[in-house]
């Protein structure tokens, strides 16, 4: 076991050469890397981050991506939650109808919808705000969440419920004190997915904002795109979007192995 | 488990179907009506039936596209799948280096995509990116951005980069719940490595794969931001996949009613390959 | 076919285990004999599992050996051992069928098809799983997946030993009886050595011919059943094994004499040798009224079926004995009499003049 522990090693080490040589170049001078090529910072600088911190463009981008990232999650979990426990507890008219639609959701490609969402958001004026990027974003992540959570939930014993009944719960308090704690590990994958697609996602999120609510990993774009390439910038921006991210995962690292069999193996 | 008919239950449902109801139906039909009209820009529409249809189905511009979907999306499901699932099989069941490992390996996942092409794009200049540098100092011709060889080396190795790690963490969770009473008697019965394999790992691990592959292969199908990021499509057309296409036709040149027709057919074709998928991993388990 | 020997066995599952309690296994020498039914009877953690892998070769033990007639094997893995397992939660081949299951092991070792053929048909005649051979092994019952894996034993001719680990935890209770007595027609009609790993008393002297009663790490008795209930050379033994266990009574020893409250006791063995913290162990069911003899006080009668159930105070300590349905409970100054020839001192808990740790207790 221990010799063929070199292939994962291997794979690890191919996953870190591109994100060190972001954060490499995060902290070389435009100079240095217009220079050349060079293996690490000769001329360490903190410059890029520096810009980042300070100017308001850069950072409400950060806040901005973790404002309607946050939104998003908790609208499609909170959402998902009593829905995927119909799916997962009764048997009504068009289930499973309704089930593969939603499933169906998943499958459409972005690139599809950017341009009605443009318009459909347009009209009830909710363009530009944080609130039409979570929004659109359930498209995709409220899908996903039911079917984690259906899965997680169809693991527990119908028995739960019953005797929950029995010793005089109501529904509502049956739900919110037994169940929920019950199936916590399945809520924080289904959290950690919501927050992951909707972090990462960006044609919707680029569509539909414009200054108020324009997401950090965008700013970096048109950055790009407008300035020229300052590309020690663009690389301290990249590398403080992996941040939250790698948070996100430590938080949930007891669940990864575990939660991502999806309760039902 | 079964289950009590209670059509009250469509009352928990009502928030998921009206929001995605709001997400969804309303730009589809907006799609939908875009996808039959003709248009000259001035808002004003004429009906034009199925011509945008028939127009994309035949144009050559669209079989190409549609072609190296394909061909993008077949290549990474034969890379990521074995190569995750070998991974899994070679990773420690316990000790302390376990969690750290799979962090790591979570890592490429939360990024954002267009943050995952520029990493590329960065990685993987000629000049001055430690991939290009170094396939040319090691006596390659390497420049991807100019040739077409080697813009699809580098697309499909980034998106082996960003995705395998989810079929590995997929497989690794279905091999983990393995009791160890099934590797027990496997060494009892005298079964060989293969044979654990073949009779305990694999159908263990059936569901999560299929639920790996699914994933896999819709959001290869969808793949946009981190494609463009890198390689704009180019050099010329030649790594230009079917959302790429896409946007150029409905961003870029306005055309609403090809581009509205254009995403209808792209929409059916994802929904009848995961079908197709779906139909032929689930068929062993159902009989 | 072996006799098996284990020789000075310990095992911890620490580095560098220093205290008597970092042992999941203290030493341990057994001797089993082929063809026999054991039991590994003790309550959960007392180490009968950790013995069992041992003897399995899924484990490798601290210290000391496992013979198989005259050889070491204490180095072998689990196929060169020629051992069958059944475990606690049943192991079946959910992709295979139940041919396919049982002639998995003999496939593996490439027996060839026609042999394979007719001893898989002969041991799906055993467990009467014949009409079931073409079936997907998944979706059997528990009990007819524990089958299989017994079968899966079965099926080799070259197996030492059958071991089961509480075989019938996820079995429901009323198939339990059918596969117990099942078991135990088996083990008479192919005559190999089988050990039974449970923490239920009426499985193991249901099962076998020889119990190992095992706490905390350390063999305390192998005897019969009948052994066991009436020698118990350990008070946890008495305790453990029977319904209610043996009455347990912190005892003085003077002279030579037993006392318990002041009242001389009788016993079957020899008190002289006493030290350390002495006990009277007398089971229930010696115990009855008198007209003379250690005065008593009834608390409680519960009914038991065809006995009665009764808890005293006797000598300001609780005492239960077990009385016929028709014997009629004195109503004041109740006076309690022991049958000597079964009522014995301890020390140390353990059965005074036989201190024989791990021993043949006989």
């Amino acid at each position: 076991m221990k010799r063929t522990a070199i292939v994962p090693a291997l794979y690890i080490v191919f996953l870190m050469l591109p994100i060190y040589w972001l954060v490499s170049m995060s902290f070389k001078t435009t100079n240095e890397i217009l220079g050349g090529f060079s293996l690490y910072p000769r001329d360490f600088t903190l410059e890029n981050y520096i810009v980042i911190f300070t100017d308001p463009v850069w950072y409400t981008g950060y806040l901005n991506s973790m404002a309607y990232v946050s939104l998003n999650t908790v609208l499609s979990v909170a959402c998902a939650l009593p829905a995927a426990y119909a799916f997962s507890r009764y048997r009504f008219i068009g289930d499973k109808h309704l089930f593969f639609w939603l499933l169906t959701n998943r499958m459409a490609p972005p690139a599809v919808f950017a341009l009605p969402f443009f318009q459909l958001y347009s009209a009830v004026g909710l363009f530009d705000t944080h609130i039409a990027v979570a929004l659109s974003h359930t498209l995709f992540n409220i899908p996903l969440a039911v079917w984690i959570l259906e899965g997680f939930m169809s693991g527990v014993p119908k028995e739960l419920d019953e005797t929950a009944y029995v010793d005089g719960h109501s529904f509502w308090s049956f739900f919110l004190k037994i169940f929920i704690p019950t199936i916590a590990a399945g809520i924080g994958v289904a959290c950690f997915f919501c927050f992951m697609f909707s972090w990462v996602e960006l044609l919707l999120a680029k569509t539909l904002t414009a200054v108020e609510a324009k997401p950090i990993a965008a700013t970096m774009t048109r950055t790009a795109s407008t300035s020229g390439y300052e590309l020690g910038l663009l690389a301290a921006a990249g590398t403080l979007t992996i941040v939250p991210g790698a948070f996100v995962i430590y938080f949930v690292r007891n669940y990864i192995a575990k939660g991502f069999a999806l309760g039902r193996v | 488990m079964n289950k009590t008919v209670n059509q009250k239950a469509w009352l928990f449902v009502l928030p998921v179907f009206i929001l995605v109801a709001f997400n969804a139906v309303i730009p589809l039909m907006t799609v939908v009506n875009y996808s039959v009209q003709e248009t000259f820009g001035d808002n004003t529409f004429f009906w034009s039936g199925v011509l945008w249809f028939t127009e994309i189905l035949q144009s050559e511009r669209f079989h190409d596209s549609l072609g190296r979907q394909m061909i993008f999306t077949f290549s990474i499901l034969a890379i990521e799948v074995p190569l995750g699932v070998a991974i899994a099989l070679t990773m420690p069941r316990k000790g302390a280096w376990v969690p750290v490992c799979l962090v790591l390996m979570a890592l490429p996942l939360l990024i954002p995509w267009n943050v995952v092409g520029a990493m590329w794009n960065i990685f993987a200049l000629p000049d001055i990116g430690l991939l290009g540098y170094g396939l040319n100092a090691m006596g390659f011709d390497y420049n991807f951005t100019r040739q077409i060889g080697d813009a699809w080396f580098t697309l499909i190795l980034m998106d082996v980069w960003h995705w395998t790690s989810l079929v590995v963490l997929l497989a690794y969770a279905g091999l983990v719940s393995i009791p160890d009473a099934y590797y027990q008697a496997a060494k009892i019965d005298g079964a060989g490595a293969f044979a654990i394999f073949r009779y305990i790992q694999l159908p263990k691990m059936k569901r999560v794969l299929t639920i790996a592959v699914l994933l896999r292969f819709m959001d290869s199908f969808m793949v946009y931001t981190e494609a463009v990021v890198l390689t704009g499509g180019g050099p010329g057309n030649s790594t230009t996949l079917l959302s790429i296409d896409l946007v150029k036709i409905a961003l870029g040149q306005f055309d609403l009613g090809p581009a509205a027709a254009m995403s209808i057919i792209y929409f059916l074709i994802i929904l009848a390959l995961s079908w197709v998928f779906y139909t032929l991993m689930m068929r062993n388990e159902e009989s | 076919m072996a006799r098996i020997t284990l020789d000075k066995l310990g095992h911890s599952y620490m580095e560098n285990p220093v205290a008597d309690a970092d042992w999941a296994l203290k030493q341990v020498d057994i001797t089993w004999d082929d063809g026999g039914a054991y039991a590994l009877l003790g309550p959960s953690g007392c180490g009968k599992t950790t013995l069992l892998n041992i003897i399995s070769g899924l484990l490798r033990p601290s210290q000391g050996r496992v013979l198989f007639d005259d050889d070491d094997v204490t180095a072998l893995s689990p196929d060169q051992r020629h051992i069958a397992q059944v475990f606690q939660f049943p192991v079946v081949y959910d992709t295979m069928t139940v041919y396919e299951n049982l002639a998995f092991p003999l496939r593996n070792r490439g027996v060839d098809s026609a042999t394979t053929d007719k001893r898989v048909r002969e041991i799906a005649e055993f467990i009467d799983m014949t009409h079931r051979l073409d079936d997907r092994a998944k979706g059997l019952t528990a009990d007819g997946k524990q089958k299989i894996s017994l079968g899966r034993g079965l099926v080799r001719t070259d197996v030492n030993v059958i071991m089961f680990d509480e075989p019938l935890t996820v079995i429901d209770p009323h198939l339990k009886w059918e596969l117990r007595s099942k078991l135990k027609e088996l083990h008479q009609r192919v005559g190999r050595t089988m050990i039974y790993v449970t923490h239920d008393q009426t499985e193991a002297l249901t099962f076998a011919d020889k119990v190992v009663v095992m706490n905390e790490g350390e063999v305390v008795q192998i005897g019969t059943p009948v052994d066991l209930f009436e020698r118990p050379q350990h008070t946890f033994v008495g305790h453990f094994i029977g319904s209610p266990g043996m009455n347990v009574l912190p005892c003085t020893v003077d002279g030579g004499k037993v006392y318990l409250g002041g009242n001389q006791i009788a016993v079957a063995n020899d008190a002289a040798q006493g030290g350390g913290t002495a006990e009277i162990g007398v089971r229930p069911e010696f115990v009855s009224f008198a007209d003379n003899g250690l005065p008593a006080t009834v608390v409680k009668v519960s009914d038991a079926g065809r006995h009665k159930i009764v808890e005293t105070r006797c000598a300001d300590q609780t005492l239960r004995m077990l009385i016929s349905e028709g014997v009629e409970i004195p109503a004041d100054g109740v006076k309690l009499a022991f049958d000597t020839a079964n009522t014995r001192l301890y020390t140390d808990g353990w059965l005074a003049g036989s201190r024989s740790a791990g021993g043949e207790g006989r």
